[in-house]
């Protein structure tokens, strides 16, 4: 186990170093090859430890490479912890990285920066195992924030683009803030418990008292609501769109942007200490699945939409660790990885047949131009929606029930998410494959054409998995699912009420009509039309003007303040004072003259004088 | 068995050899360079072996190499040197400056008298460090004010008097409560034991004060290590002085000077005035927490790279001065470490800002744009020391930064809080710096300009290196560091409890 689990690790670091030292010489497809294969090599080293694991009695393996901090009583090795949370994140984090990495090779063909970007990529899956296999949170706090800068560097990939440059920096900067928390909850850990392993802490949870517990999850919330992109904290990941579509698959809806849900399961052995603390997180998960369901709807680009819908289903994730439905929230988070991936790749393939068009205006009709993106596509949207028998359906129904058991006003929101779900991803393939051509103009009249295989296969195999994936945990399946797998590494939670199992049927009934609803409503309004300014608020593709207010309460009077804070309290206060003092000694005010006369010198020559006027007083004082 | 102290005087009178050398063959052109570097090349092997052999257990004190000859027993003088655990990375550091600054920032106006100054300035820094009797330590400590001050006003730029003036007269001022709190402390010694004069750390960190009495030391050093570190409201003299100084003398103030603040406030105010502690430790930590936010801010809103790293670091020293005075042992592991690895962070900034000011001769942040198009590999340079500069795990300034704040919050946890949001103040300011500097499209003026050569990239590689090491495995470095810090705080509990 422990070779197999270095080699998960390390194999997309060997991948960026081996690109890093030779890749200028090499072609392409040489260096797109090695960074895939690379990955390749790290998803058949997670099958293999799964398969270890399932097979072992003690599914909570530490392997130790080195102490990498001591200093004092704090000990931080340089450790992983395969367990079944883990190892489930690995599959689906190296399995997509390595269909998105194959996708890539076609798609970045022919940049400027083709190497500099597959190693920016090697190094994001890298420090994303380490986010996912740390067994201690100064560990996964290292994956934390190299996946931010891989994010930070990936974003801002089309540097000399202002809008990228600036996305890039605003993602960093957010999610900076948000790991001020992270850090807050490490201190209080520590100060607590005195370390930082997993394990231990988990094990010691009786030295946390209730109010330290909620601080703590409360903190950690802060930082989730940074990386996973949720209110206060979520208007980063729109802007982050900007970088290459295949990053945003990968890193911004598939794996980055979940690693706050999969840090909150992590603690979910501390956030069972905290009642008031989870509840704040549903509320937080609940209002954002909504907020940016309502925004998702009126936006014109495709991969805005795209990422609203990402916001919003992340918001779906946190709901569910907040009512510690823990297996449920990683439930959808790989049914999302599957069918979102999909969705941004085949989007990705849109808007590459289209020239780099995103705008939604300037699509429809391309169902007949793509003929498999299309019926990929088509899955896509439909496992989104929510409509049985694909995973996006078992998956939020999962959430739906878990949630309806805990809080009934929470489930209201959360449908009430679930039709607006439906309703703008309809919108979406609706304005994307139907209706109208209204792309001759961005296309100088030619007919889009599909992309090479290399971007298709991903888009098939994600296809099937969206399709399947709702089998790794069927309700009615019990003992052999992917509940009963992670079950052992959560932290108990009170169960909400419990549920007959003709309401579960209802519940599900429900579900598929909300879908429906929303589907409807959708191709009834975007049959024949594409733009609505009934149906497409201005408020709503505002995003609630939210960007505007932390500009006009934060952003503005902080730079405004640093501005005043140097022309008057840095230059007037302390400098003035500081020169005023000067100013006050006699010899200042000659100081010049003086130092034209070699001020210096008759200093050095004063000092030695002094000097030795303090020695013979001290010598005269005392004698011989 | 204790370490012989002539390697301890090798590395002092190393560099002093090395300006008779190359003051012998500065008529040749070019020599007096090959020079300075051979002599800075022997100082940091010399400084290399040295850390190698020092054995932190060797004394209960982590003292090693330490000797004590006494030149005026009446005058109180003496030749008293001494490596712990606290002053090891800083005579590493002392070193590769040299190294680094001669060799990265070559300046061929009057070349002989630059490296001459520099190497005066070295032998200097490393007495400080090096000194373990007070007299001797002030003695090498106002010793570095002179070199500085002709490297400013001889080499620097159009406002090269103002600067070396103000900072001059400005940490000149400082330094005067400190000479007068060391002859304090040495005649009331005298006065109690009827004896010789003696300016020994070891003699004066047993003289019994009184509570006020402490008070008032620790303001008179806190003082002049407060201007020197700088902290704030201390600092205005620094981003000037960095901005005008040429590259070689804002390295070696800002990256090592600079550190004789914080050096002196651990070694000196803490250790001697322990009593002191519990009145002043609210006071310094905000202060060091105000720094910490206050030049974030001003780093925002500077208009040159130099001023930017000027206020970088007045909020570093900050970080270094908060684990400094917490009183926790990880915090203060931390604050030891951040005093080298912010040293050499800020080397490579000011290397790289050195490169850019060569091509462009400004370095304003206005009239430069969209660099990284040009000049990819100093793109990827200068973002590695960002990155390490704004606490990136894995790089060297985040271990530093983790362990203050996180011992920090074990003892005083709202200041631990407000100084976690400098994180952020660090990511903002460096990564708008960057996007101005380096993002964007070039105008002409910044199309052409050449990437970094081979020669300035090897002069990086230490810098990036040492980065990278420390950040991954940092163990060896705290290893020889900690037994110190533990000597330290049993010696500060211990004043406590025995008043």
């Amino acid at each position: 186990m422990a070779h197999f689990a270095l080699l998960i690790l390390i194999a997309p670091l060997i991948g960026f170093l081996f690109n890093a030292v030779n890749g200028s010489q090499m072609k392409e497809k040489a260096i797109g090859g090695v960074a895939t294969a690379a990955i390749v090599v790290s998803f058949i080293s997670t099958v293999v430890c799964f398969f270890q694991l399932l097979g072992d009695s003690n599914r909570e393996v530490t392997v130790n490479f080195f102490t990498w901090i001591h200093a004092g009583t704090l000990t931080v090795p340089a450790a992983v912890l395969v367990d079944p949370l883990s190892i489930t994140m690995c599959l689906f984090v190296t399995g997509i990285s390595a269909l998105i990495h194959l996708y890539s090779i076609s798609y970045m063909h022919g940049e400027k920066d083709f190497r500099k970007f597959f190693l920016y990529l090697n190094l994001f899956v890298f420090s994303m195992l380490v986010l996912v296999l740390a067994n201690n949170l100064v560990m996964t706090f290292v994956g934390w924030e190299g996946v931010g800068v891989c994010s930070y560097w990936l974003v801002s990939f089309y540097f000399d683009r202002d809008a990228a440059a600036s996305a890039g920096k605003k993602a960093f900067v957010y999610n900076r803030v948000g790991d001020v928390g992270l850090l807050v909850a490490m201190f209080l850990i520590f100060s607590h418990s005195g370390t930082l392993t997993y394990l231990t802490i988990f094990s010691s949870t009786g030295s946390f008292s209730p109010t330290v517990a909620t601080l703590i999850v409360l903190s950690l919330l802060l930082g989730a609501t940074g990386k996973s992109a949720q209110i206060p904290l979520f208007n980063w990941l729109p802007d982050a769109m900007e970088g290459p579509t295949p990053v945003s698959a990968l890193i911004h809806a598939a794996t980055m942007v979940t690693a706050g849900v999969f840090l909150l399961v992590r603690m979910s052995p501390v956030l069972a200490l905290s009642p008031s603390g989870r509840t704040t997180i549903a509320v937080v998960g609940a209002l954002t699945a909504f907020v940016a369901a309502t925004v998702a709807t009126s936006q014109r680009d495709i991969k805005k939409v795209l990422a609203f819908s990402t916001v919003s289903q992340i918001g779906f994730m946190v709901l569910a660790v907040g009512v510690g439905a823990y297996s449920a929230a990683i439930f959808l988070m790989i049914a999302h990885a599957f069918f979102k991936a999909l969705l941004f790749l085949g989007s990705g393939s849109v808007i590459h047949s289209l020239h780099g068009e995103q705008d939604l205006r300037k699509m429809g009709a391309l169902a007949k131009y793509l003929p498999l993106t299309f019926p990929t596509f088509l899955i896509g949207w439909l496992a989104i929606s929510g409509i049985p028998p694909f995973a996006g359906f078992w998956a939020k129904g999962d959430v739906l029930t878990n949630v309806y058991a805990h809080n009934r006003l929470l489930w209201i929101f959360a449908l009430a998410t679930a039709v607006l779900t439906a309703y703008y991803m309809s919108r979406l393939f609706v304005l994307t494959f139907r209706g109208a051509e209204r792309f001759r103009e961005v296309t100088n009249g030619e007919d889009p054409h599909e992309s090479s295989w290399m971007m298709t296969v991903p888009l098939v195999v994600l296809a099937v998995l969206a399709v399947l994936g709702g089998g790794i945990d069927l309700p009615w399946v019990h003992n052999h699912s992917l509940a009963s797998f992670l079950e052992p590494t959560f932290g108990a939670v009170p169960a909400g009420a419990s549920l007959s199992v003709a309401t579960q049927w209802g519940l599900s009934i429900v579900d598929i009509a909300a879908a429906i609803l929303g589907l409807m409503v959708a191709f009834s309004i975007w049959r024949d039309k594409h733009e609505s300014s009934t149906f497409e608020k201005n408020f709503l593709e505002q995003v609630w003007h939210w960007d505007g207010f932390y500009d006009a309460t934060i952003g503005r009077p902080l730079t405004a303040s640093a501005r005043v804070g140097y022309a008057v309290v840095e230059e007037k206060l302390i400098d003035g004072a500081v020169e005023g003092v000067g100013a006050l000694a006699p010899r200042m005010a000659s100081q010049f003259k003086l130092l034209q006369t070699g001020f210096v010198r008759q200093y050095a020559l004063a000092m030695v004088l002094g000097i030795a006027l303090i020695m013979i007083y001290l010598v005269a004082r005392i004698g011989f | 068995m204790m370490h012989s102290s002539w390697w301890l005087s090798a590395l002092l009178l190393v560099p002093l050899f090395g300006i008779a050398l190359v003051l012998l063959v500065r008529r040749r052109p070019g020599a007096s360079y090959v020079a300075g570097i051979g002599v800075a090349t022997v100082e940091m092997v010399l400084s290399i072996i040295v850390a190698w052999m020092y054995n932190p257990n060797i004394s209960r004190t982590g003292i090693d190499f330490a000797t004590r000859h006494v030149i005026s027993a009446p005058l109180g003088l003496a030749y008293d040197v001494s490596l712990d655990g606290i002053s090891l990375l800083m005579m590493l550091l002392t070193s590769l400056t040299l190294l680094l600054a001669l060799i990265g920032a070559r300046d061929k106006r009057r070349e002989p008298a630059l490296i001459s100054w520099l190497l005066v300035l070295t032998t200097a820094s490393m007495g400080s460090f090096l000194a373990h009797d007070l007299l001797l330590f002030f003695l090498f400590f106002e010793l570095t004010l002179v070199p500085s001050y002709f490297l400013i006003s001889q080499w620097g730029g159009a406002e090269r008097i103002r600067a070396a003036m103000k900072f001059f007269v400005y940490t000149f001022v400082g330094s005067v409560p400190l000479l007068i709190g060391i002859l304090f402390l040495g005649f009331k010694n005298q006065h109690y034991v009827r004896g010789a004069l003696d300016f020994s750390y070891t003699t004066l960190s047993s003289v019994s004060l009184t509570h006020t009495a402490s008070v008032v030391l620790f303001c008179a050093f806190g003082f002049a290590f407060a201007v020197k570190a700088p902290i704030w409201p201390f600092h205005t003299w620094s981003p000037i002085t960095y901005a005008e100084a040429p590259t070689a003398g804002s390295i070696e103030m800002s990256a090592l000077l600079a550190k004789l603040g914080s050096y002196g406030l651990v070694r000196f105010a803490i250790g001697l005035f322990p009593l002191a502690l519990n009145d002043m430790r609210p006071i310094v930590l905000t202060l060091a927490v105000i720094g910490i936010l206050y030049g974030s801010a001003m780093a925002c809103v500077a208009a040159d790279l130099k001023r930017v790293i000027a206020y970088s670091s007045v909020a570093q020293m900050g970080f270094i001065i908060l684990g400094a005075i917490s009183g926790s042992k990880i915090a203060m592991i931390g604050a030891v470490l951040l005093m080298f690895n912010h040293g050499v962070i800020t080397i490579g900034f000011f290397l790289l800002v050195g490169f850019i000011e060569k091509r462009r001769q400004v370095n304003t942040i206005k009239d430069l744009r969209g660099l990284q198009s040009s000049a990819p590999v100093m793109a990827a340079l200068f973002t590695v020391v960002l990155l390490a500069s704004i606490g990136l795990p894995g790089l060297s300034g985040f271990i530093s930064e983790y362990l203050i704040l996180l011992g920090t919050f074990a003892t005083h946890a709202w200041w631990a809080v407000f100084g976690a949001l400098g994180v952020v103040g660090a990511a903002l300011y460096w990564l708008w710096v960057y996007q101005r500097v380096f993002h964007g499209q070039a105008d002409s003026k910044n199309r052409e300009i050449e990437d970094v050569n081979s020669k300035e990239r090897w002069v990086l590689v230490p810098v990036v290196a040492l980065i990278l090491v420390l950040g991954v495995f940092p163990r060896p470095a705290i290893d020889k560091i900690s037994p110190s810090i533990t000597n330290l705080i049993v010696h500060v509990s211990q004043a406590g409890a025995s008043k």
